[in-house]
């Protein structure tokens, strides 16, 4: 299938890109370093590396999403690379998805690299303790890093959809701002209750239209040994997967309509 | 059989801060015949562009239609039939020469085996075997266009739509597009090029069109507009572009 091509493409364009191996060795360090922290207990010190190191591939996997994805069309717009592609036989909403999935399996590949560099890291710190370091292979870490690649997703979807119809700079600080107020929409919607007017259901639309990042965020929850039930897996998701989607079909129905002077 | 039909097309931008309407293209009719080499003539900013690419569907026309090969432009089934090099090519810099065909090659749906043997083919067509394996972003303007006709053609396509294919070129790179060209035509296919350069479109066009100002102002064979004998390609064109 040819957004099976374009993916492929998409892929070998970022693994080439020096931006993001810069951002992964940064992401392994900050990871690794958080094992020099303060002179604490070992069940202190794995919590400490357990928050420190989901925070740390949260940022980066987040600066990934965000420099890879403002690019995916508009640096093809931009470049003129897509006049070859479009005149092609393959649909503009087919090469859409083409470059998201390639983007998707990219961040699949880092946010991979990065949760083994998280655990390399608990190994170590386990073994300079003398502790057996299997002890570290806590299934709710495997958890957290899931539920960060599903954010990574959804951010994705929301820069390929400003890249579909502004520039990159642009496209760069309205995604920047999105994951802002993702993370603060619950609290907006909560301001908004107590508003007179408008306002109140102001805030409240914008809480159900913005992407409700803070579902995807139970580092704390793992650090702390805090059990998660499957179905919130299950509902958190969903609701990634529904999100993902109508971006998408949002992207195309603007992209299928751009002209490319 | 016409494998290019444009009827009435039409297309006007809004340009400026007020989005003020420009005209690029107005009321173009013309037809290309299967087998033929047409030559779309025009002064730079005449519309040619803008025609072509409202033809390879990166443009949605204001009014009028197009068809290729018998079907409105955009139709997938037609497009995997068609070739086309757009002005100033511009490819994914980070790949090799042999990348870059195997990318295209695979949007036409060509399997591995396929463009095993498709690829070293076009490369020695396009005199580019011994870069093969070289970055884009290290190819000259000439090889860069070379690549752009190599990509025009992995598909071996019936319809080759080529915008501005002389430009980059040297004398001797230009006289092997003249002849890649004619080899294509001898193999039956159908060529649509944009030029701006008559001497070029003179050699071996069978019609041509003449665009100024967004207005096809005369389409025909050679014979049939120029005053044999008394006036070029080039004294016809200038005549009629001052005439404008």
């Amino acid at each position: 299938m040819k957004w099976q091509a374009v993916a492929i493409n998409t892929y070998r364009e970022a693994i080439r890109d020096k931006v993001l191996y810069n951002l992964l060795i940064f992401a392994l360090i900050l990871i690794g370093g958080s094992i020099l922290l303060a002179t604490l207990t070992i069940s202190e010190q794995n919590k400490i590396i357990v928050d420190f190191g989901l925070a740390s591939m949260n940022l980066f996997g987040v600066l990934m999403a965000i420099f890879l994805g403002i690019g995916l069309v508009s640096k093809e717009i931009e470049k003129k690379t897509l006049y070859t592609v479009l005149s092609k036989p393959i649909g503009r909403t087919e090469f859409l998805l083409g470059k998201y999935a390639g983007l998707l399996l990219t961040l699949a590949v880092n946010t991979m690299i990065m949760g083994v560099g998280l655990y390399l890291t608990l190994m170590i710190n386990q073994a300079r303790w003398g502790f057996s370091i299997w002890d570290v292979m806590d299934p709710r870490l495997i958890g957290a890093i899931y539920m960060i690649y599903f954010e990574l997703a959804i951010l994705t979807a929301v820069a390929l959809l400003f890249s579909t119809f502004t520039t990159t700079t642009l496209a760069a600080i309205f995604t920047l701002s999105i994951y802002i107020m993702g993370h603060a929409s619950f609290d907006l919607m909560k301001m908004g209750e107590k508003l007179d007017g408008l306002a109140g259901p102001l805030l409240k639309g914008i809480y159900y239209i913005l992407p409700n990042l803070s579902y995807f965020n139970i580092k704390g929850q793992v650090a702390h040994g805090v059990a998660i039930a499957p179905s919130y897996f299950f509902y958190t998701t969903l609701y990634a997967l529904v999100y993902c989607t109508l971006l998408m079909c949002l992207a195309s129905f603007i992209f299928k309509r751009r002209d490319f002077n | 059989m016409s494998v290019i039909e444009i009827e009435h097309l039409r297309k006007d931008f809004q340009v400026g801060f007020w989005g003020r309407e420009s005209v690029a293209i107005s009321d173009i009719n013309l037809s290309v015949q299967e087998g033929e080499i047409f030559g779309f003539l025009g002064p730079n900013g005449a519309g040619k562009t803008t025609t072509i690419k409202i033809l390879m569907g990166l443009i949605h026309p204001t009014a009028g239609t197009a068809k290729l090969l018998g079907q409105p432009v955009g139709n997938i089934k037609a497009k995997s039939k068609i070739g086309f090099l757009p002005e100033s090519s511009h490819f994914y810099e980070y790949l090799t020469a042999m990348e870059a065909l195997t990318f295209y090659g695979g949007l036409f749906g060509l399997s591995k085996n396929r463009l095993k043997e498709r690829i070293p083919t076009l490369l020695k067509q396009v005199g580019l075997v011994s870069s093969a394996h070289l970055q884009l972003r290290k190819f000259s303007k000439g090889m860069l266009q070379r690549m752009g006709i190599a990509q025009s053609l992995i598909n071996d396509p019936e319809l080759i739509i080529l915008d501005e294919p002389m430009s980059g070129l040297d004398p001797i790179g230009r006289k092997e597009m003249r002849e890649l060209i004619l080899g294509l035509k001898a193999q039956g296919k159908t060529v649509f090029f944009s030029s701006h350069i008559t001497h070029d479109v003179e050699m071996i066009c069978d019609r041509v069109g003449i665009l100024v100002g967004g207005r096809l102002l005369r389409m025909g064979g050679l014979a049939e507009i120029l005053d044999t004998g008394k006036e070029t390609l080039e004294d016809y064109f200038i005549r009629i572009v001052q005439g404008q």
